[in-house]
């Protein structure tokens, strides 16, 4: 494949010498790379180094030209006033509510659907699983309307039933990732559970479910991450403040307080919102950048 | 005889029926979640919006059907509309091969050999990690006219302050910029396809004498394709929805220069009550997505190789 493209105008040897040499040039270009590397990297964390600053200074601080990276002294108390200014307490408890029950509803869900599609055989459900990728392709748009809708004639509105039940539904999304990790586990294991008198329901809790724990890692990362990350529905379907998650709060707050000019607290309240999300990361780092480019390639 | 062996293979057959639809039966049971679900929460509401896009609805009053009424009031009396169509194609179009090639190149540099490499991994890839709303808030004061970072830095050189987000020039740009800072699950997939690459081609390829550049083209590129083409399409499609950002950094301004289309069908939605001019431009939202994953597989997709050609 790659002979028939390339051209043959470069002698092997020249291109071998070249990688090979260690000399002052190398290492002087391999300086220039980390550099390079270096200030990429930085540019990139900029923005958050510049919030977790801002969140410390004071008034002087704060408009002071040119910028100051680190503030001396630092004002810690901008911390507990930005939290005491609005009720984020309380966001933070709805927020997580909120996660960790669409995280439950999207596990049991999913789960079930992708045990079906992946590991029994049975007439329409290839059709079925057809329908559940093509669901993928609808944007949130089409359904916003009627949903609020619907949920309007519940008496869902102002409640996050709508944002909690559906996850106890699951997503197609999910089930894809599932399903494909559910194909990878090996016919025989269930085949022997099923001599040995096991149903199916047993053999998905105890033999596919253990097995699997990787891919529910990220099933349930990826959802705690995206109700966390949700504005535009906590945005259609809850008015009342004391219900608001913190996407919400955290709005809430700006537009009280960008008249004020109170940049510290703005910028502490978004480090607080940030930080529970940054912790996860740390947590299951290798979960989730696996689960993102295992996503990518089979996707 | 005869008679015995019919009946014994009418009931093997009946078994067989019998088997077959309590497998049937037990699969419906697991993915019947899932079946509901899709009933309630995507069927009902897709014919649901396709009727609701024919009428006027303020959601006070029951919906009275106006016919093409909505989809001829987009195209040809809504101003406004055609300026948000516009602006969101400009984003497609600038940004989506933005975060593609950057987030490439990106990921090409991580997968070199390199000390610290999954430092530098992470500091690519938490910017993509932060909530829409919290990300909304730090641009929010890094494009700050005067005393943002940005605009601060400049002030240090006498430089006078550039307005990010008001300006009619800049503030779809600044948006962009933004996507790109984020785009680090693109950088992943795409360094989970170039580790895939097999070492092989790369030998085979300097033995040709290929330079670093034509390794690039030809090798790195080709192998990575499925990738790129899935970015893309997921990106075009986010892209389309984008809302959280111009939502909350710019309510659309200046003079509508950063109105994007997920923006004004909320508006026309929960603001001005227009239900079913919502739902009409949903509908005209999904032709267009559906018309750019086409246009992407015809001119990307035919390029794309797939590593099961190999060999």
């Amino acid at each position: 494949m790659s002979q028939a493209v390339l051209p043959k105008a470069y002698t092997p040897a020249a291109a071998r010498g070249a990688r090979t040499e260690f000399d002052a040039g190398s290492i002087l270009r391999s300086g220039l790379f980390y550099l390079g590397m270096l200030a990429l990297a930085l540019i990139f964390v900029l923005p958050l180094i510049w919030m977790l600053s801002t969140s410390l200074k004071n008034d002087v601080q704060t408009y002071h030209v040119p910028p100051i990276w680190l503030p001396w002294p630092m004002r810690f108390a901008n911390y507990p006033e930005a939290m005491r200014a609005q009720p984020f307490g309380l966001f933070f408890l709805n927020s997580f509510r909120y996660a960790l029950l669409t995280v439950i509803g999207q596990l049991l869900s999913c789960a079930l659907a992708a045990y079906g599609f992946a590991r029994l055989r049975w007439k329409g459900r290839n059709v079925l699983f057809a329908i559940c990728l093509a669901t993928m392709m609808i944007p949130f748009q089409v359904t916003m309307v009627p949903l609020f809708i619907t949920f309007k004639h519940l008496g869902w509105i102002n409640s996050y039933k709508p944002l909690i039940v559906p996850a106890f539904f699951g997503s197609a999304y999910f089930i894809f990732l599932l399903r494909q990790f559910f194909l990878s586990i090996p016919q025989e294991l269930s085949e022997a559970a099923r001599i040995d008198g096991a149903s199916d329901l047993g053999i998905l809790v105890r033999i596919i479910l253990p097995l699997a724990k990787p891919a529910l890692a990220v099933v349930g990362l990826f959802q705690f991450m995206g109700a966390w990350d949700n504005y535009l529905g906590p945005l259609i379907y809850l008015n009342s403040q004391h219900k608001y998650p913190v996407a919400l709060g955290l709005q809430l707050f700006q537009s009280n307080f960008v008249e004020k000019l109170a940049w510290p607290y703005l910028m502490a309240a978004t480090t607080v919102t940030i930080l529970p999300i940054i912790i996860l990361f740390y947590a299951t780092q290798r979960i989730l950048v696996e689960g993102i480019s295992i996503t990518g390639i089979k996707g | 005889m005869a008679v015995l062996s019919t009946a014994a293979s009418r009931s093997h057959r009946q078994a067989a029926t019998r088997r077959e639809w309590r497998r049937f039966v037990i699969g419906m049971l697991f993915v019947m979640p899932w079946l509901l679900g899709f009933i309630f929460w995507t069927a009902y509401p897709i014919l649901a919006s396709l009727y609701y896009s024919f009428t006027a609805y303020d959601v006070l009053n029951p919906p009275r059907f106006i016919g093409w009424a909505n989809y001829v009031n987009l195209f040809q009396h809504d101003n406004l509309f055609q300026t948000v169509l516009g602006n969101t194609i400009y984003f497609v179009v600038v940004g989506v091969p933005a975060v593609l090639i950057i987030s490439f190149l990106m990921a090409n540099l991580l997968n070199k050999e390199m000390r610290f490499r999954a430092l530098f991994r992470t500091a690519f890839f938490v910017p993509s990690i932060v909530p829409a709303v919290a990300s909304a808030m730090v641009w929010l004061w890094m494009y700050n006219p005067n005393y943002g970072l940005i605009d601060n830095i400049l002030a240090t050189f006498n430089i006078p302050a550039v307005p990010w987000l008001s300006s009619l020039r800049l503030a779809k740009l600044s948006l962009i910029f933004i996507n790109v800072w984020a785009s680090g699950s693109a950088i992943l997939i795409f360094l989970g396809a170039l580790q895939d690459v097999p070492r092989s081609l790369y030998d085979a390829a300097v033995v040709d004498g290929a330079n670093r550049w034509q390794r690039f083209w030809n090798v790195t590129v080709p192998m990575s394709s499925p990738a790129i083409l899935f970015v893309a399409i997921t990106s075009m499609i986010g892209t389309f929805q984008y809302f959280t950002l111009p939502w909350l950094l710019t309510q659309g301004g200046p003079d509508n220069a950063t109105n994007l289309y997920a923006v004004y069908l909320y508006q026309n939605a929960f603001q001005f009550f227009k239900m079913g001019y919502a739902s009409a431009m949903a509908w005209v939202l999904f032709v267009i997505i559906v018309v750019f994953t086409v246009l992407i597989f015809r001119t990307g997709g035919a390029k794309v190789y797939y590593g099961g050609q190999v060999d």
